[in-house]
């Protein structure tokens, strides 16, 4: 891995940096929101940025995981963990049903693909009888871990979300720099030298969708404990944009960009919707036009190449 | 009289309004369809482009007083204009890229004009009213048919026969197929391609918001109403084979029936008809109805 040292550094100071940022003042909800958002577009990235596989339809898993995990914990009176995990069972599921219609087509095809079937997914949540409709599911208790360690406080909430974020960023790293790993960023580089080899490539891009899907739903059923609600926007296509963006955003491929991204637009949402309106859906739409015209590396992609290039340039002279 | 255990006039009326939605979901894939061919870029701001034709033709009308039947020429234009501004601007920079960031550049001219509407206008519908000639409905005998339906299937099916024709039998047509197939050798041969693919997507552009005037009378005209639409658009393309004119105009309006139909025997999976349906063909065709295997 490039920039070991560096990347060892940048870990520990956010890892610091997570750890302390109750006792900085900030606001643990808005953090843990922004976490669910950083673990979403991690999942989201190791599909595009590892596998090359745009999913245009991450939003249903997202989504769906949040109203299953609701449902469950709400009406069932579930525990959170079950509750979740049964969030990430389901969104697992869907995605092996995603992947096996959307996997043989390829790029466009692929994207166009996910989004409908995303869409059906909306539907039906917005249909179905369990998930309140226009209404959504309100009011979802957090109750208590295991059934011992209450959630009720912000504080306990957020040390939950930070260890399974950081759980969940290190299995991630784990599986992009495994041999498994290794096999689907050759599919991303060359597909066709991946098949001469004898790779059964389907079946390696169809568990790194439904890995990818299970992460997503993860991050979703988090939300759902933390906020204590999923509604419709969860699920709603433009959901799946966003999570595009914040990988675009922060870099594609890159371990720590979609962190990043994450945290700029959820910043941006959270500071501009009351004081901007609609506007923010202005501003959103134009970083979206900026990074794809001028900034496709994405803010960590462009710094890691400047390093490269000053490295370079160090090592000549 | 009954249909099906359905009383004949419920019946038919919805089956008339799935081949009204069908017109919409027509016109709008056959713009994407000339865009992707030609560009090779999934048009994701063509909800949206749709959505300022409908505009454009309300405040001409609140504004200025411009009647329906200028604006179903003005709006367009000035949508077209729109496109060309979006390509020139835009959309130049990306050819020769992976097709994967025009649809996401695409997608973020989507949300600055949605959210730029939202922002003027909030999201409650306006209406447009029914062009006077228009107005009324006729007796058929066996149904009431809305004149203005009768109007929006009928100019549908001429524009979509129209592009058609344009594109399959004529010269500028052919051009246009050869520069699908290789750029570089028709403009070897004198055409100028850039200007090409600018008024192509000008045109496909102009065709959504053609799309767009049509509907204004018949739905509210909201910021939302391109977006509600295009994935069921975008679903349409992929069952009839990107790119395919024909297939895109046949299952459009084909989709339309089905989704109508389904409205009449199973109401609650009239939004997902069209995604069922995208799925069973995605099983049996991967490349869709009318596409090339690629």
């Amino acid at each position: 891995m490039r920039h070991s040292k560096l990347t060892t550094v940048t870990y520990l100071a956010i890892l610091a940096l997570l750890l302390a940022a109750p006792l900085l003042g900030l606001y643990p909800v808005f953090v843990m929101k922004l976490l669910c958002f950083a673990l979403f577009a991690c999942a989201f990235n190791l599909l595009l940025g590892f596998t090359g596989l745009l999913s245009f339809g991450h939003a249903a898993f997202f989504g769906f995981a949040a109203y299953v995990t609701g449902w469950f914990i709400r009406s069932q009176g579930w525990t959170p963990e079950l509750g979740i995990l049964a969030g990430v069972v389901v969104a697992a599921l869907l995605g092996l049903l995603f992947g096996a219609v959307a996997i043989r087509r390829q790029g466009i095809y692929f994207a166009m693909i996910t989004l409908a079937l995303a869409q059906m997914v909306f539907f039906i949540c917005l249909q179905a009888p369990f998930t309140g409709g226009e209404d959504g599911l309100q009011g979802v208790p957090r109750g208590s871990l295991f059934g011992v360690l209450s959630l009720a406080s912000d504080t306990a909430m957020y040390y939950v979300v930070v260890a399974v974020f950081i759980a969940c960023f290190l299995g991630i790293s784990r599986i992009v720099t495994s041999p498994f790993g290794q096999v689907l960023k050759m599919i991303r580089e060359n597909e066709p030298r991946a098949v001469s080899l004898g790779y059964e490539v389907d079946r390696y891009k169809l568990l790194a969708f439904v890995l990818s899907a299970a992460l997503a739903g993860l991050a979703g059923a988090l939300k759902t404990v933390v906020m204590g609600f999923a509604t419709l926007s969860d699920v709603h296509w433009s959901m799946s944009g966003e999570v595009i963006l914040m990988s675009l955003l922060g870099g594609v491929g890159t371990f720590f960009g979609p962190v990043f991204g994450a945290g700029i637009v959820i910043s941006l949402q959270n500071l501009l919707a009351d004081k901007v309106g609609e506007w923010v859906t202005v501003i959103i739409g134009v970083i979206f036009v900026v990074c794809v015209l001028a900034f496709r590396k994405g803010v960590v992609g462009e710094l890691l190449a400047w390093m490269d290039r000053r490295k370079a340039r160090t090592q000549q002279a | 009289m009954e249909i099906f255990g359905i009383p004949h006039q419920a019946f038919l009326g919805q089956l008339m309004l799935g081949l009204v939605n069908g017109a919409f979901y027509a016109m709008l894939s056959l713009g994407l369809a000339v865009i992707f061919g030609l560009l090779d870029i999934v048009n994701f701001a063509h909800g949206a482009l749709y959505m300022v034709g409908a505009f454009a033709a309300w405040i001409m009308l609140e504004r200025w007083g411009v009647n329906y039947w200028l604006a179903l020429v003005l709006a367009p234009l000035v949508v077209g204009v729109l496109g060309v501004a979006i390509e020139r601007l835009f959309l130049k920079h990306l050819y020769g890229l992976d097709p994967l960031y025009g649809l996401l550049l695409t997608f973020g001219l989507a949300l600055i004009l949605e959210g730029a509407f939202r922002q003027q206008y909030g999201v409650s519908g306006q209406s447009y009213p029914v062009p006077e000639l228009l107005s009324g409905a006729t007796n058929l005998g066996f149904m009431i048919l809305p004149n203005y339906r009768a109007w929006v299937v009928l100019a549908s099916i001429a524009v979509c026969l129209g592009t058609w024709f344009l594109i399959e039998r004529t010269r500028l047509g052919a051009y246009l197929r050869a520069g699908t197939e290789n750029a570089k050798l028709v403009q070897a041969f004198g055409v100028n391609v850039p200007l090409m693919v600018m008024l192509t997507y000008g045109a496909g552009a102009a065709l959504a918001g053609l799309a767009g005037v049509l509907a204004a009378p018949i739905i509210q005209v909201t910021p939302l109403m391109g977006s509600n639409l295009i994935i069921v658009v975008f679903a349409v393309v992929v069952i009839g084979g990107m790119g395919s004119i024909l297939g895109s105009v046949v299952t459009g309006l084909g989709l339309g029936v089905v989704e109508g139909l389904t409205r009449v025997f199973y109401p609650e999976a009239s939004n997902v008809v069209v995604f069922v349906v995208m799925v069973i063909v995605l099983m049996l065709r991967p490349a869709g109805l009318f596409g090339k295997s690629a």
